[in-house]
């Protein structure tokens, strides 16, 4: 009798639908969680090879490795170095692998591998406020007049630190150097030249060492780049072109100030890269990823394995509900109880489609036969169901042992189905035979049977178990729909059959 | 004719009611849940009904408890035809009608025999709810056997024919004749195959009739020309139609009347949830008349006039002028 307007009704849908959109997009940007399965996103896998002589006796080795890496995340990282002891220790911003043993001799070989993902939003320097002193250069003359001589004609066009650094570049590079560059590149190579002007000139700069990333690329050496402080941040130049910022391709080792490789107890170091580029499914990143990222502690990830693997067949759930909501409200097919069809197209689910259906059918089929028997008797109706589920039980269990003997490891499988779903399926349609005769049973059967597999074909797909378990929250649209589906007025497909006679009144 | 389909709009232009409109804009808007038990316990419906002078088939005995049953023997060892009700059975289910005894056994509609053991089990089955709504735990009815008046009877093949009434803020919206088969197995119910006779609300007069859905002309077993039909003291029938709405405040439901021979119009039963079927049975569909009483400014408070408004809009004259209620009392009535 209450009319309530409908209104409110379909905000609160239409938020719900909405929330659950947000949340999945929010997902999808801060996580990186693919909107497909399967999506592949490209890793490069760098491994850094360290050789040395042993002496005999004790051995520490200490490799300056990536830390936040501009441009990268770190997915993994791992050593190889069989009977070496491994730590990763950090001190001062200078992220260190540390191998110790013992005892060694002769030649070593020692691996670190680190997997990285391109990071477009990492690109950009990270903010390092601190005050940074440029380090004390001593000049001897006369380079120390060449480069005050450089420093100023590089001065006099430039307006701060990186338009200096830039011109400075400039200027070392020249294809014609005149007499002071000549000068100060007679005693060293490039880089190191670029770094003491600079922090001869006052600017802190330091020296960080790049790795060109090509595809499956071998012995490989690290490359010198400057980076300049500008008071707020650490600004990386290419010594060689002047060209500011990180390429894409471009994986800096080493930013801190301390050495690359530091080998005690061992002679003739040298630390070569090869590197490998990968694809990894997208969504393996984002597990490893869930522990750090604000979204992570929200992911069904964060779960036991076990429990994971409860959940990704409970969420599925709500699509095979949907499946019978649009048959039942906007075909009409008529089914044997409302969600009978979504627990059998569970139980397909695990013993897959083709044996699920024959051991269903085969199941139902003895158990009508036997219900038969069991009406005779003149039983109550709680005895009579309890007595079928007992049935039921030897049924299976026939099946499975007589499937077993013939090698049909399917025959198994019918141990899924849901023992008491199927003891009253088999009383609802006895009952509908006797009263509506076997046309009915036909009818109710076949309809229960076709939403199921459908319910299992939607619950099948990947993209549902994929969307299902990684975006949760667009569970809320599901909401949303079937909840709008409760009020839809119109006509149903089968009424439009059903109604067909009418055509004589229009 | 399996791919006969009729387009939405062609039902929209007829007005058909669907069956997610019926449940969405009528049956949950105009039917309170409390009222339900009433409809759905048939025990219920007799007792309140009963109030409002609709006269229901004699109650002889309700069977509670399993240890009743044994006394069942007893109880009907001298009645000749009754019927077993599960007094919340729907659409039918669960009803064994005995129309006349064989030596020990007992006989029904269609001839054959049924013995006491079966009778009973049939008891215990209602007691135990495989009839009733969700399973529950029920009672069984034993009512005095009806005995259908024999101008219509003769239409219909073994079971009683019952004119179903949907009724609407308590106006008559819509009736049909519904006529048993051999296809229903004597029952009156149209999805097992009973005739469905369309009625005109104004007169009570057969308007068309369909079995199965599809439109037919003559009862396919007793081979009477159905247009013939003609429903005697329409307007008393509809008028206590009409006062089952005062009866239980069920705003959209479907009333079940029969004609005994001897008793006159009896209440079978009320369905809160009528099919849609009466609409093909009319050739009409139901959602004019129901916007047409949605829309009265003022709705009639009598049944009297409720009936009047319905049978004149269904085209009726001179039919007699209700009472009018006093203006004056409509205050004191409401509060």
């Amino acid at each position: 009798m209450i009319r309530h307007s409908k209104a409110p009704f379909y905000l609160a849908t239409l938020l719900l639908i909405a929330a659950g959109l947000l949340l999945a997009t929010l997902r999808h940007l801060q996580m990186g969680v693919p909107w497909l399965p399967g999506e592949q996103q490209p890793v490069w896998l760098v491994e850094a090879r360290i050789d040395f002589q042993a002496w005999g006796e004790p051995v520490s080795v200490n490799l300056n490795i990536p830390e936040q890496p501009p441009g990268f995340y770190t997915l993994t990282e791992q050593a190889a170095s069989p009977g070496y002891g491994f730590a990763i220790t950090e001190q001062q911003g200078d992220r260190r692998a540390e191998w110790t043993i013992r005892d060694a001799s002769g030649p070593q070989t020692l691996y670190f591998k680190t997997r990285l993902i391109p990071n477009s939003e990492t690109a950009e320097p990270l903010l390092d406020p601190r005050p940074v002193k440029p380090s004390e250069v001593f000049l001897e003359e006369p380079a120390a007049t060449a480069a005050r001589a450089l420093l100023q004609q590089a001065e006099a066009r430039s307006s701060n630190a990186a338009s200096l650094t830039r011109e400075l570049i400039a200027l070392l590079n020249s294809q014609t150097p005149d007499q002071n560059t000549r000068l100060l590149l007679s005693d060293g190579a490039l880089a190191p030249t670029l770094h003491r002007l600079l922090n001869f000139g006052g600017i802190p700069a330091r020296i960080a060492e790049g790795l060109q990333l090509e595809d499956a690329r071998r012995q490989q050496l690290l490359q010198p780049w400057i980076q300049i402080h500008d008071g707020e941040r650490w600004l990386t130049f290419n010594p060689r072109t002047g060209v500011q910022g990180v390429p894409a391709d471009v994986l800096l080792w080493r930013q801190a100030t301390g050495s690359l490789l530091d080998v005690t107890g061992g002679t003739d170091s040298i630390v070569r890269f090869s590197m490998l580029r990968q694809t990894v499914p997208a969504l393996q990143i984002v597990r490893a990823e869930a522990d750090d990222r604000a979204f992570g502690s929200l992911s069904l990830y964060q779960l036991p394995v076990e429990q994971q693997g409860m959940f990704r067949m409970l969420l599925l759930l709500p699509f095979g509900a949907l499946v019978v909501c649009l048959m039942r409200i906007l075909v009409g097919i008529k089914t044997s109880g409302t969600f009978m069809p979504v627990l059998i197209a569970v139980a397909f689910v695990q013993t897959s489609l083709l044996p699920g259906l024959a051991a269903f059918i085969s199941v139902v089929t003895l158990g009508l036969l036997m219900r038969g028997y069991l009406s005779s008797l003149n039983l109550l109706l709680v005895s009579r169901i309890s007595a079928l589920i007992i049935l039921v039980l030897f049924i299976t269990a026939g099946i499975s042992i007589v499937g077993y003997q013939m090698g049909f490891s399917t025959g198994m499988t019918v141990t899924f189905f849901p023992m008491v779903i199927l003891a009253w399926t088999i009383e609802r349609m006895s009952i509908l035979w006797e009263e509506e005769g076997a046309h009915e049973v036909l009818i109710q059967g076949s309809g229960s049977l076709i939403v199921a597999v459908l319910a299992y074909l939607v619950m099948r797909a990947p993209l549902a178990e994929h969307i299902s378990f990684n975006f949760p929250e667009l569970h809320l649209v599901v909401l949303g729909v079937i909840l709008l589906l409760g009020q839809y007025t119109g006509y149903k497909l089968t009424e439009l059959r059903r109604f067909a006679p009418m055509k004589r009144y229009l | 004719m399996m791919f006969d389909w009729i387009r939405p709009r062609e039902l929209t232009q007829l007005g058909m009611l669907s069956m997610n409109k019926r449940n969405i804009d009528y049956i949950a808007r105009y039917n309170d849940r409390q009222a339900y038990p009433l409809v759905d316990n048939k025990l219920k419906t007799k007792q309140v009904v009963d109030e409002y002078d609709v006269p229901s088939p004699k109650l002889l005995q309700v069977v509670r408890e399993q240890h009743e049953i044994s006394h069942f023997r007893e109880q009907v060892a001298n009645l000749n035809g009754f019927a077993i009700k599960p007094a919340k059975g729907s659409g039918g289910k669960g009803i064994l009608v005995i129309t006349g005894r064989d030596g020990d056994d007992f006989v029904k509609p269609s001839g054959s025999k049924v013995s006491l053991a079966e009778i009973e089990r049939h008891l215990s089955n209602i007691l135990a709810g495989l009839y009733s709504l969700g399973g529950s735990p029920d009672d069984a009815v034993i009512e005095a056997l009806v005995r259908s008046e024999p101008m219509l009877a003769r239409y219909s093949y073994q079971g009683v024919p019952d004119i179903r009434i949907v009724v609407f803020k308590g106006y008559p919206v819509m009736a049909m004749l519904r006529l048993a088969t051999r296809a229903s197995d004597g029952k009156a119910n149209l999805h097992q195959g009973a005739v469905g006779v369309g009625l005109n609300l104004a007169n009570g007069h057969a308007l068309n009739a369909v079995q199965f859905d599809r439109p037919i002309e003559q009862h396919p077993e007793t081979g009477l020309t159905l247009t013939d039909i003609r429903i005697d003291n329409w307007h008393y029938l509809l008028n206590m139609a009409s006062r089952c709405y005062e009866a239980t405040g069920l705003g959209y439901m479907g009333v079940d009347l029969v004609v005994d021979a001897e008793e006159g119009p009896l209440l079978l039963e009320l369905n809160a949830r009528p099919g849609l079927a009466i609409q093909i049975a009319n050739g009409q569909g139901l959602l004019p008349r129901l916007k047409a009483v949605e829309a009265l400014k003022r709705p009639h408070l009598t049944p009297e006039e409720r009936v009047h408004w319905a049978m004149t809009c269904a085209g009726a004259e001179d039919i007699p002028e209700p009472h009018r209620s006093i203006p004056a009392l409509e205050p004191a009535l409401q509060a």
